[in-house]
């Protein structure tokens, strides 16, 4: 069966914590996260998406904003 | 829901069938047009979902239906694939899967209700939406159970934050009905079927074709990456317009909603599930690319059909 091996030795825990190349940080979990003005966030779903390119309108959370930034302003 | 109105004579036929009034044959019976197809497709499917009052639910497995049902569906899958037949992804796959959702160039609806659609065009692609959005999410349920665990484990997280973390008061779907209700609009599942041309239930038949088939899990992760990964920027358009025209705020606090959950969702459904899953069995590969470019297609048709029709 596809995927056995993978199921066999168990596959890796998950990091709490996934840079997404051109766009955001995932992050697992219930966290607080402290922006650059020292303002307080707390997340409020399973799973949430830090904006790291510094453009997005909901910030700290990323809003897709990236996708409109040429290549080389991505994160 | 209750049973919508026939729009040819499979769709009549079916009606009866489902009604118990008749057993037809189905080889005697072809769809009259794209409507009557997609519309006859659509009842069957719904059959698997909430179903309706006025048929008896254990159709859902009568063979007689599920024979009709492939037949409908065979020359639908074959037509999405021969559409995606030349798409290609480069690799790692994540990334190209990423690139080809973002190249895709075609008319987008919300910037028009963003900037110019009136209040009535607004209210009339709610409507249509509707179909969906009273269901969201719900379609790719059926694929959870066929995954490998770590595309599993990240559709677990995903489809928990569509089902609003367990809070019905959070859920999507039900976000959209509360929105719907205070527009005036009917909140009720299936209200405005009637009223969707065909290429919306097409867009609805593609989810549950892919959802309900083990055989096309790959499809339907792919539906779910490009849906996603197309939601967060357009979702800001549509809650502006929203208010704009001067909609209840519930409506547009159900798209500001998906401004951020679509965010992370397209990283998840494109990196963690479709990335993972092709991953661990390479062979979904090519249903990815299908499912994915199918949602990105069929939206496209259905701006060019609604924008069409505003224009008139
Ligand atoms: S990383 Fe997505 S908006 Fe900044």
């Amino acid at each position: 069966m596809t995927g056995a091996e993978d199921q066999a030795e168990g596959p890796r825990a998950r990091p709490d914590v996934v840079l997404c190349p051109g766009g955001p940080m995932l992050v697992f979990g219930d966290l607080v996260v402290e922006d650059a003005a020292g303002e307080q966030h707390r997340t409020h779903r399973p799973v949430s998406a830090v904006c790291r390119c510094g453009k997005s309108a909901s910030a700290p959370w990323c809003d897709g904003t990236h996708k409109a930034l040429p290549a080389k302003l991505r994160p | 829901m209750l049973t919508p109105k026939a729009r040819g004579p499979l769709s009549a036929a079916l009606l009866d069938a489902l009604h118990g009034t008749e057993r037809p044959s189905w080889d005697d019976l072809a769809p009259a047009d794209e409507d009557d197809l997609q519309l006859s497709l659509w009842t069957l499917y719904e059959l698997s979902f909430r179903g309706f009052d006025d048929v008896d639910p254990a159709l859902e497995w009568d063979p007689h239906l599920l024979d009709l049902r492939r037949r409908l569906e065979r020359p639908l899958e074959a037509r999405w694939r021969e559409r995606a037949a030349d798409v290609e992804v480069g690799e790692p796959f994540a990334d190209g899967l990423m690139q080809l959702i973002e190249d895709d160039d075609g008319p987008s609806l919300a910037a028009v209700v963003q900037r110019d659609a009136t209040r009535e065009q607004v209210l009339e692609l709610l409507r249509w939406r509707s179909v969906y959005h009273l269901k969201e999410a719900d379609p790719t349920s059926f694929t959870l159970p066929r995954l490998p665990v770590r595309a599993q484990a990240a559709l677990a997280a995903l489809q928990y934050d569509e089902y609003g973390g367990g809070d019905p008061a959070r859920l999507h779907r039900h976000l959209f009905a509360l929105g719907m209700s205070d527009a005036g609009l009917r909140p009720d599942e299936g209200a405005y079927v009637d009223d969707a041309p065909a290429i919306v239930l097409e867009q609805n038949n593609a989810l549950s074709m892919f959802g309900l088939h083990r055989r096309l899990r790959g499809a339907s992760l792919g539906h779910l990456a490009a849906f996603e990964a197309t939601s967060s920027l357009p979702s800001r358009k549509m809650a502006s317009g929203i208010r704009r025209v001067g909609l209840p705020d519930s409506l547009a606090a159900y798209y500001d909603e998906h401004v951020e959950a679509d965010a992370v969702h397209e990283q998840l459904a494109v990196r963690l599930i479709c990335g993972t899953l092709v991953e661990d069995e390479p062979e979904t590969r090519t249903d990815v690319v299908v499912g994915a470019f199918t949602c990105l297609d069929l939206e496209n048709r259905f701006a060019e059909w609604a924008l069409e029709r505003w224009a008139a």
